[in-house]
């Protein structure tokens, strides 16, 4: 019978208990993604604003950025994700050059920006929801920026309607250099005091996105925005009909309403159409319709081309005239083309590589993609960007 | 100009709530083609730099998820 139990007693001894690993989430801080973004970008026209509406826009311009997303869980299971992103930018400017036509080449003809940044997401992986903040930075030789930004996420219960909240601040300091033939006091060129100008710009961003069915999404955006101080550009020339030379002057003030719409459509397991159409107007009366339109051919599950094409339409402000023929009297005056009445064309064709093991056989380099475009103003301008981004996992 | 203000209010407002009047109430695994990398709510990576370019060149900006001004010696 002591037996008879003990054998019981064995039998009924309890196994250790499984341990259900499928929601473990290791709270080590790991890499997700890392992008390399790097453009080559070629303009020219004829209509420099810093010679007043006339002369060369000759502008060369190779940028890059590397960005690295980074997450970890914490102990009540919510995902912390930090993206540190960098870029820097190098251009050379036939135009620029300009602002002292008296040198063969100045220091102005060629610059170098620098940006870093770096954003928090504090996100709950069941729902969806998020919040973060941003942080950031940019120099360049006349111009120097801290940016702050606070950004939100809230998702319905059924994941199908999604809503983006982005508040944004830049504070900048723009340093004042006026055209050579403007300049006062004692100033060798070695030795020049520039003044410096405050430049703030703050903008909200709503976003509301809509699955409308198993084929097609949508979202609506609205970002108002707002800029105060020195919103002219004081190296660029202004003509008048007296002979008269003054710098660039606008209104230091600024209130921008862009309203976009983005609809996207799964047409098979061959085509996708892409769209966005954008609304924009400010107190500087410029109103511009922009539409854009891409369509990607999937060549198979890994491999597609995107073709797209965007117009612009944009009347211009009340303070631009052409060389020459700002009058005497006006307080506002600009001969930038850039806010002149115009219209665009943009167009080109991208690829798109993410096959399975990985591009050229490399796991970790995820996708590849390549993308050009040509673009043409009715101003004359041309320009053409080749861009590449490379993603590793 | 205020009637084109009331019109373009009107259309949005007529998107909005045809976009979501229309809406049918999609299942987590009925997702696969609104997941599809090319049908993502937002630019490229890629188009980074065009966005930036276009902000220099134009006097529009913004809703697009590139600058709106500011950051920048842009517009």
């Amino acid at each position: 019978m002591y037996f008879g139990i003990l054998g019981t007693y064995a039998q009924s001894r309890p196994e250790p208990a499984k341990v259900d690993s499928s929601k473990y989430q290791s709270r080590k801080l790991k890499v997700d993604e890392i992008n390399l973004v790097s453009a080559y970008y070629h303009q020219n026209g004829n209509n420099s604003a810093v010679t007043g509406g006339i002369g060369t826009e000759k502008l060369s311009d190779f940028a890059n950025t590397i960005d690295l997303q980074m997450s970890k869980f914490n102990k009540r299971g919510k995902k912390n994700t930090f993206l540190f992103e960098l870029g820097v930018d190098h251009y050379t400017s036939a135009s620029s050059d300009k602002i002292d036509p008296n040198t063969i080449s100045s220091a102005s003809s060629a610059d170098t920006r620098i940006y870093p940044s770096l954003n928090w997401t504090h996100s709950n992986e069941e729902t969806g929801n998020s919040f973060g903040f941003t942080g950031s930075y940019s120099t360049e030789f006349d111009y120097q920026s801290l940016g702050a930004a606070f950004n939100l996420t809230r998702l319905s219960k059924d994941k199908n309607t999604q809503f983006d909240f982005k508040l944004q601040a830049f504070l900048d300091q723009w340093t004042v250099i006026l055209p050579i033939e403007l300049r006062t006091g004692n100033t060798g060129r070695e030795h020049e005091q520039y003044d410096t100008a405050p430049r703030n710009s703050f903008s909200t961003s709503f976003s509301l996105s809509q699955v409308i069915s198993q084929k097609f999404q949508a979202a609506l955006i609205l970002e108002p925005s707002y800029q105060k101080g020195l919103l002219a550009t004081k190296y660029q020339r202004n003509y008048f009909t007296d002979g008269s030379l003054r710098a660039e002057t606008l209104p230091d003030k600024r209130y921008k309403l862009p309203i976009g719409l983005r609809m996207n459509y799964f047409l098979d397991d061959h085509f996708v159409i892409r769209t966005f159409y954008r609304y924009y107007m400010d107190n500087w009366g410029i109103r511009a319709h922009t539409a854009e339109l891409e369509i990607p051919v999937k060549i198979n599950s890994f491999f597609s081309i995107s073709p797209f094409y965007r117009y612009n339409n944009q009347v211009g402000t009340k303070y631009f005239a052409p060389y020459g023929q700002h009058a005497p009297s006006e307080q506002y005056f600009t001969s930038d083309y850039d806010l002149s009445t115009l219209t665009s064309d943009f167009y080109g064709a991208g690829i798109r590589f993410a096959p399975p093991k990985g591009v050229f056989g490399w796991q970790r380099l995820n996708m590849l993609e390549l993308r050009y475009g040509h673009y043409s103003r009715s101003t004359s301008l041309v320009s053409n960007i080749l861009s590449l981004n490379l993603k590793f996992k | 100009m205020k009637i084109s203000r009331i019109f373009l209010a009107t259309v949005s407002a007529v998107s909005l709530i045809s976009m979501l009047s229309a809406c049918s109430s999609v299942k987590p695994y009925q997702k696969n083609k609104i997941n599809d990398a090319d049908m993502t709510l937002s630019a490229r990576k890629v188009q980074k730099f065009e966005q930036s370019f276009q902000l220099y060149r134009e006097g529009a900006s913004g809703a697009n998820g590139g600058k709106s001004g500011g950051g920048c010696g842009c517009n």
